[in-house]
């Protein structure tokens, strides 16, 4: 047991794997066996979007260790640079048009992480939180004052008001406040599995390189790490962009899995809500993230929940810090110790 | 510390505990409104009714959050449909609402749960942005759908965008609304402020976030700008600013504003009033349906409304014998006046029932099937409700009936004319 031929790490990674695997394939079997409801079905796409979210987050918050504050900004970068870019691009094939949608969600939102990171993570403490904080906002601001259409000549875009003027047979994509409304759904829940899984592979690769024990060297000592010759602005950037990154695909997917969507969804609840399913599942275990995103986002959804109607939200905070309390309890914790025989129960740093 | 953890958990676990012996004691009172059309539709079987449908409508609105004044409004004024309904015999309605929060991908959620329930017809959605969600989905399913209140042209579709003259959503056949649609409430307010020659500079403050009061206050600039009204002064605030409204007032009344239009919601129009007051700023205020509610805002100064004009189609103090009994019966079950919300719930439901009741529908009808029947009826039908009489519908979806002049004179509505 002891000298077993994968590390602990890689034991951990391979059943996060398997356990995405195996959820995706027993959903895919019970849909197509029509056991699912229609609440479930309409869910498994934002389902996917949140664990892909709480993934991203997980590796600024619990592998870089820096707190962000305003991660749903960049899930709003990528959903409107997606939805524009789906609406835009002359591609036949839903699924390669998603692709694309993605990608160019993801390198923008990438950018976008690249102009907020750069300035921010040279200062030491609390001022990614901060900085963060006001992105979101000011995200929202733009988005909600942005203006782009298109016709038979391309597209068209302006700013605070208005100002489009079509020739023919043209429609607005994004329409400030208003959001992108009419979206077609190409989304799917295999595009979200394939995305999950992409992101975990980066992330563990991330993590088991290099790059990785150097940010997680800065996240546990920033002064012992650059005293060995760390390059404290390098890595930090190295995670930060590619959290962003992935928080901008994951909006591109959740985007064109909606029929509309507006910037006001992507506010500062949102930035916390994401940061709950990284705190309740564990910071550094991605195991942790996709179960938490998971059991939040079905939760409040279920019939029982349901039934409970005005009393739901309320239940739904209380089973929240029950959770929360649960799984910091150092006295569950000996229980469920005791219960799995030893090894398990403290798989840590995934 | 470990004492600290237990006793947390513990306190957690009886609120936990309380919240849930509330809730199943009130379910078992059947004081919720699904049990009651329940059990009063079994019993209308037992009666010998036994041909009548039980026909599953289900509405979603905000009833939590922000906007929750606006979805239970609606859903009580369709339960007490329901129960007139139910009480005839014949048809029977099972009513069922569910909450969005007033968030679009919540309330696609809703209507997800509704379909697994069983819904064949869909009462769509209370408020505009959810609305514009659902209706694509039930499109999408060919579920009926009327909605008593999400009056966005992006509900309906196939309305071209007042600025840029481009059809940005394809019409959805299925959807149909109770309300007036909002381009036509803008150039309502304007042609009224013009032909009445209500004010000479007119202030405007309107929501920006919101497609409710963006897509007013677009076809009425657009409409202003047509019949020559001067505009002085034109600010917005958003979700996040609509507590503090002293810079658009300042705004308004440094460029002299004599009339402030208000394509806004009640709540954040209280507020304006109030801080209007507190500037010693007294101009003259015309709001549109949203602003129906003001009078029973909690805390607010009513004589501050007086002499608000607005646009209604619902007036809950109105001598008619209908709205007589609706108001009271609403009164005695919630406790409040009811607002056109409410009204406009009502006659949803009752002009389903209407439809429906011509036709051989039986429980058994899918909702596919329901659909193309209630089309066909809804655009050759005329229906007299509580918001307007002998409405029909265009296959465009929009409803006849246009915007009613209204003031507030000692705390209650007068007509214009």
């Amino acid at each position: 047991m002891k000298k077993s031929y994968l590390s602990k790490t890689n034991w951990v990674n391979f059943a996060t794997y398997g356990m995405v695997i195996i959820a995706f394939v027993v959903m895919q079997l019970m849909g197509s066996a029509g056991m699912l409801s229609s609440t479930i079905r309409g869910q498994l796409v934002p389902i996917c979007a949140y664990v892909v979210m709480a993934l991203s987050l997980n590796l600024t918050v619990g592998i870089l260790g820096e707190l962000s504050l305003g991660h749903a900004g960049f899930m709003s970068v990528g959903a409107f640079a997606g939805a524009v870019a789906a609406a835009a691009l002359p591609i036949s094939s839903a699924p390669l048009r998603l692709g694309a949608a993605m990608l160019i969600g993801a390198v923008l939102a990438g950018l976008v992480g690249v102009v907020v990171g750069v300035p921010v993570l040279r200062l030491n403490g609390d001022y990614l939180a901060i900085v963060t904080l006001a992105f979101g906002q000011i995200i929202k601001s733009v988005v909600e004052n942005l203006y782009i259409g298109m016709d038979a000549k391309g597209l068209h875009a302006s700013f605070l008001e208005n100002r489009i003027t079509f020739t023919d047979g043209g429609r607005m994509i994004l329409n400030g406040p208003m959001g992108v409304n009419g979206i077609n759904k190409i989304s799917t829940f295999t595009a979200g599995f394939v995305l999950t899984m992409i992101v975990l592979v980066v992330i563990f690769n991330l993590v088991n390189s290099r790059a990785g024990r150097a940010i997680m060297a800065l996240r546990d000592n920033r002064i012992a790490a650059e005293s060995v010759g760390i390059n404290v602005t390098k890595y930090k950037l190295m995670a930060f962009v590619t959290s962003a990154a992935m928080a901008g695909a994951a909006g591109t997917l959740f985007a064109l899995g909606q029929n509309t969507i507006t910037a006001s969804k992507f506010d500062f609840n949102m930035s916390i809500l994401i940061l709950v399913f990284v705190v309740l599942g564990g910071q550094g275990k991605m195991w942790g993230s996709i179960l938490a995103a998971t059991f939040l986002t079905v939760l409040p959804e279920t019939p029982a929940m349901r039934e409970l109607r005005d009393y739901r939200m309320l239940v739904y905070a209380i089973v929240m810090i029950l959770v929360m309390l649960v799984t910091n309890s150092d006295k569950l914790k000996g229980l469920a110790g005791r219960i799995i025989p030893k090894g398990k129960g403290a798989a840590d740093n995934g | 510390m470990k004492k600290k953890n237990l006793a947390a958990l513990l306190m957690a676990g009886a609120m936990c505990f309380s919240l849930l012996a509330g809730c199943s004691s009130k379910d078992s009172n059947a004081s919720t409104p699904g049990t009651d059309s329940k059990e009063s539709q079994s019993a209308g079987n037992e009666g010998g009714n036994s041909g009548a449908a039980t026909i599953k409508i289900g509405g979603v609105g905000p009833l939590t959050g922000g906007a929750a004044i606006y979805g239970n409004a609606a859903k009580g004024g369709a339960e007490i449909a329901a129960e007139e309904i139910n009480a005839l015999g014949g048809i029977q309605i099972d009513l069922r609402y569910e909450d969005d929060a007033h968030d679009p991908e919540k309330s696609v959620n809703a209507y997800n749960t509704l379909k697994d329930w069983g819904m064949q017809v869909f009462l769509g959605s209370v408020t505009s942005t959810p609305g514009a969600a659902t209706a694509a989905e039930s499109n999408a399913d060919h579920m009926f759908y009327l909605t008593p209140s999400a009056s966005s042209t992006d509900v309906i579709g196939g309305v071209a965008n007042p600025l840029t003259g481009s059809v940005d959503i394809e019409r959805r056949d299925n959807v149909f609304q109770m309300c007036f649609v909002d381009p036509n409430q803008g150039s309502a307010s304007a042609q009224y402020i013009s032909d009445k020659k209500l004010g000479e500079k007119i202030a405007v403050i309107y929501k920006n976030d919101d497609v409710y009061s963006t897509g007013i206050y677009n076809s009425f600039s657009a409409k202003a700008a047509e019949l020559g009204l001067n505009i002085v002064s034109t600010t917005t605030f958003t979700e996040d600013s609509q507590t503090d409204f002293s810079v658009q007032l300042s705004d308004a009344k440094n460029a002299d504003a004599d009339l402030i239009y208000l394509p806004t919601y009640y709540g954040p129009n209280a507020l304006i009033l109030t801080q209007a007051n507190a500037m010693g700023y007294n101009p003259k205020y015309f709001g549109v349906d949203g602003m129906d509610g003001i009078l029973s805002v909690d805390g607010f100064d009513t004589s501050l409304a007086e002499g608000v004009m607005l646009l209604t189609p619902f007036n809950a103090d109105s001598e008619d014998e209908a709205t007589k009994s609706f108001v009271a019966k609403y009164q005695e079950k919630y406790g409040d006046v009811p607002n056109q919300f409410a009204a406009d719930a009502y006659d949803c439901v009752y002009a389903i029932y209407n439809a429906l009741k011509d036709e051989n529908v039986t429980a058994e009808t899918s909702a596919s099937d329901m659909c193309d029947i209630l089309i066909n009826k809804f655009t050759s039908m005329t229906f007299n409700g509580l918001t307007g009489e002998n409405m029909t519908w265009s296959a465009e979806g929009t409803v006849t009936k246009s915007p009613k002049g209204m003031f507030i004179q000692d705390g209650a509505y007068v007509g214009m004319d």
